[in-house]
């Protein structure tokens, strides 16, 4: 949290939208590859990132990241212009892939407060290679792609009215066409591109430019805003040296450059095989009306995505917070014993209005902390396209309900889980290809990832149709880790699935990259639990299994039972109160070993009484007098005794402070109406430790 | 003449230098570093919290922030009194770990210039002075100087690493 705050905004902001950029790159990357081709929005977009990307890596001094990105960017850039017709695109998902997750690492490690030292030069080189492979094969396409491109060249050359200049065989001039955008507000457009045609002058040919009439006409101006400013000139120099020269003008924002007819480009051209050089972003000749209609959509989505903006979550953390203090205040002002019994008719209509005011902005603030689960559950086709290369599995993955919403922190917890329930499916579960076939099933495997609401819980579902867990294989595999307890004939299915989820325990002979060291799947088990949550396992032999995780849909807020004892309270989560009533005297049966116990309809629980675990003073010691609550965790039971019921409400959970964590049966605490603190109860813990 | 506005002047652009909060416990006066020093409250109701170390009286509501509070003299092994209108919580924040210390009551904010503190004396181990980081001369009176890191100090780490296992 205080590197947060100590770190740059700038470098934050990078953090942030690189990240951001680079799982929509992931995205669209997945996608394209899904369905076998690139499109040309799609490439557009890889082309768009790469280029954001490294614009701002190159400012904030990446250089290594903004090299790949650029070479990225060539690749590319190769791709849009010259659409190359048989791409292997799955190698070039991999390489961009590769990429994506260099610059993830190296953002990670920014994030984590290092600095970003990998080295990309070698995936430069592998990326540098496949461009000029590509290169090679598709030289023989390009031909014929060729003359429809010398169609469209005409086409647009006749629309700049340059078409007379475009047969000129002198060959040792280059033809460029540069159109320039000025920043926003700079003002004096019109005077700012005549000084550029002037400057161009001294070096080159100026043929033509658009608008034309910059300085008679007031209107140029707007039109240079809008189109930016077109010159079309002849040079001898080489498009790095115009570049530059026209990079040398102030105020620029964007140049295009494009080389329409170069020196030794042409003759190359006649060969049949002309290389065209471009730089910038400028489109496809071919593509021109496209890519119009293309911006124009970009325009439409950039400005819906302004109605969101990202906060910053300690901020929202800290409005909850501010947020519970004012329902407390509230409670003060409005319960206050001044004013208890004073009789107040308009005062308590007020109060009553306020308390409506608050808990509304009390649920908006929990609302906005929820987020769709989508980017979690998108995460996992990286991680089966991965790993369906790898082991050469053929895997799909459908993925259900994305649009659930889940608390944030929630959905940052349940990543690393699934993705290791899903690799145990891909590994474990989906047989390769030759036995799918074999058995009669679609040679391809199937995944489906399913989230959905039911009550107050949220269901995230992996179901595989691969050949299901082996019961009997489980079963002898926890005999000899000493993990039966029971006698065999009383194990159910599902008791014997669940022993997957204990440490120590694979079943896979070999151990893969993937999965099989035994670790795993108890460390899912733990990751989820530590939310709150647990997992289900249901299978069938030949036909799949289903690993159901089952998380509250929110950890800032239980349902809770208020107990006191002596001064102090304590909040029991609802959830894992099975009864609680007051006993008669007598019913408390004491051991020799002074071990105090109460048989409920014919089960025997141990009581504990919480003054003396907790060690507080009360003058309720007698069973009779107090209350008894029965927990349940994991089919085991315990009493609790305390002095009283308070009463039940929802509760805002907060962590103890950092060093006083983890005391024994102590989830955390809570702040009641009235402003005191009331500590949550760790059931799972209690019965543990008591 | 210039040299002392010089150094007034030095003095002034780090406010936090050299100052220190004195509070007392019994007859002592204790000071600590204000740099440390988030704020001053009165007493309010401690939540207590099981399986603590005596001194460690619980945990308080701040404004919404739940804060561990210490009693200083438990804490240095005096005893134990009853808090009143005069006890006071100094709020203090040490390695992103704010922590509430109740002490019987807050007094001043002086300077103490370095040359004006002196090491606490090195004797046999059982003279309790190490959580004092040094020993301030203010004219006559000498004011116990509490290194707050140490107060906090690895020994309860340890303690509370005991209660986790």
């Amino acid at each position: 949290m205080s590197n947060n705050a100590g770190r740059e905004p700038m470098l934050d902001m990078f953090i942030f939208e690189t990240f951001q950029l680079i799982e929509q790159l992931e995205q669209v990357v997945l996608n394209s590859e899904k369905s076998d081709s690139f499109d040309s929005n799609s490439i557009n977009e890889i082309f768009r990132i790469m280029h954001t990307i490294k614009g701002s890596s190159a400012m904030m001094l990446y250089n290594d990241i903004s090299k790949l990105a650029h070479s990225i960017e060539d690749l590319f850039y190769y791709i849009r212009e010259k659409k190359p017709q048989n791409v292997d695109f799955s190698a070039l998902s991999d390489i961009v892939l590769e990429g994506v997750d260099f610059i993830k690492n190296e953002v990670t490690k920014l994030e984590e407060g290092n600095s970003a030292d990998g080295s990309s030069s070698e995936m430069i080189e592998s990326i540098k290679n496949f461009l000029s492979a590509l290169k090679a094969i598709n030289s023989d396409a390009q031909e014929s792609a060729e003359s429809e491109r010398k169609k469209s060249d005409d086409k647009k050359d006749q629309k700049y009215y340059i078409s007379s200049y475009q047969p000129a065989d002198d060959c040792k001039t280059n033809l460029f066409r540069a159109r320039i955008f000025f920043e926003d507000g700079c003002e004096m457009e019109n005077i700012r591109a005549f000084s550029v045609v002037h400057s161009l002058k001294e070096k080159t040919e100026v043929l033509e430019y658009t608008p034309e009439d910059i300085m008679e006409n007031d209107n140029s101006t707007d039109i240079i805003i809008q189109e930016g400013f077109e010159i079309v000139f002849r040079t001898a120099l080489n498009e790095e040296a115009v570049r530059d020269l026209l990079m040398q003008t102030i105020f620029l924002r964007d140049l295009e450059l494009v080389l329409l007819q170069g020196a030794d480009n042409s003759q190359t051209a006649m060969e049949g095989n002309k290389k065209r050089i471009v730089l910038e972003d400028e489109p496809a000749p071919g593509a021109v009306k496209q890519t119009d209609t293309d911006s124009s959509a970009a325009h439409k989505t950039s400005s819906a995505k302004q109605s969101m903006i990202s906060v910053n979550l300690l901020k929202l953390d800290k409005l909850m917070d501010l947020v519970g203090e004012l329902v407390i205040s509230e409670a003060m002002v409005t319960r206050n014993p001044e004013i208890m019994n004073l009789q107040l008719d308009s005062f308590h209509k007020a109060a009553r209005q306020l308390r409506k005011i608050t808990s509304e902005i009390q649920d908006m603030v929990m609302e906005i902390r929820m987020v769709p689960i989508s980017m979690t559950l998108q995460k996992m086709n990286r991680i089966v396209r991965d790993m369906s290369k790898k082991l050469k599995k053929d895997v799909q993955l459908e993925i259900i309900g994305e649009e659930t919403e889940v608390d944030k922190n929630i959905i940052e917890q349940i990543s690393d889980p699934l993705m290791h329930l899903i690799r145990n499916s891909i590994d474990h579960g989906i047989e390769t290809t030759e036995e799918r076939v074999a058995k009669g099933k679609p040679a391809a495997g199937k995944i489906t990832l399913e989230a959905k609401n039911a009550g107050g819980d949220v269901w995230i579902i992996v179901k595989d149709d691969g050949k299901g867990l082996d019961k009997e294989k489980i079963l002898q595999k926890a005999k000899e880790n000493g993990l039966v307890r029971k006698p065999e004939s009383e194990l159910t299915d599902k008791e014997i699935y669940s022993f997957i989820l204990l440490p120590g325990f694979s079943t896979k002979e070999k151990v893969t990259e993937f999965s099989g060291r035994g670790v795993g799947m108890d460390v899912v088990v733990q990751n989820i639990e530590k939310i709150g949550g647990s997992v289900l396992i249901d299978s069938a032999p030949g036909m799949g299994s289903v690993f159901s995780i089952k998380i509250p849909l929110t950890l800032a807020i239980i349902d809770g039972m208020v107990i006191s004892v002596g001064n102090s309270t304590y909040t029991v989560p609802t959830t894992s109160i099975k009864e609680s009533f007051r006993p008669k005297p007598g019913d408390v049966i004491t051991d020799p070993d002074g071990n105090e116990m109460i048989l409920i309809r014919g089960e025997c629980y141990p009581v504990l009484r919480l003054h003396r675990a907790f060690n507080v003073k009360t003058k309720i010691e007698e069973f009779h007098e107090g209350v008894i609550m029965m927990v349940e965790n994991d089919d085991k039971g315990l009493c609790i005794f305390a002095d009283a019921l308070l009463g039940e409400q929802q509760v805002v959970v907060k962590a103890l402070p950092k060093y006083i964590k983890k005391v024994k049966g102590l989830a955390g605490c809570t702040l009641l109406g009235d402003g005191s603190i009331s500590l949550i109860m760790d059931v799972a813990g209690l019965i543990e430790n008591y | 003449m210039e040299q002392v506005l010089e150094e007034v002047f030095g003095f002034e652009e780090d406010t936090q230098k050299d100052k220190f909060l004195t509070f007392l416990l019994g007859n002592e006066v204790y000071g600590i570093d204000i740099k440390y020093v988030t704020e001053i409250i009165g007493i309010q109701s401690i939540t207590e919290v099981p399986e603590l170390p005596e001194y460690v009286k619980g945990i308080i509501n701040l404004r919404g922030k739940i804060i561990p509070v210490m009693d200083v003299r438990i804490r240095f092994k005096k005893e134990a009194r009853e808090y009143n209108d005069r006890t006071c919580i100094i709020v203090i924040d040490i390695k992103d770990m704010p922590i509430g210390l109740i002490v019987d009551s807050v007094s001043e904010v002086l300077s103490i210039p370095e040359q004006d503190i002196v090491p606490p004396p090195q004797v046999n181990k059982d003279f309790n002075n190490r959580y004092i980081k040094g020993i301030g001369k203010v004219e006559n009176n000498v004011k116990l100087l509490l290194d707050c890191e140490k107060l906090l100090s690895d020994e309860m780490i340890d303690i509370l690493q005991d209660i986790e296992q």
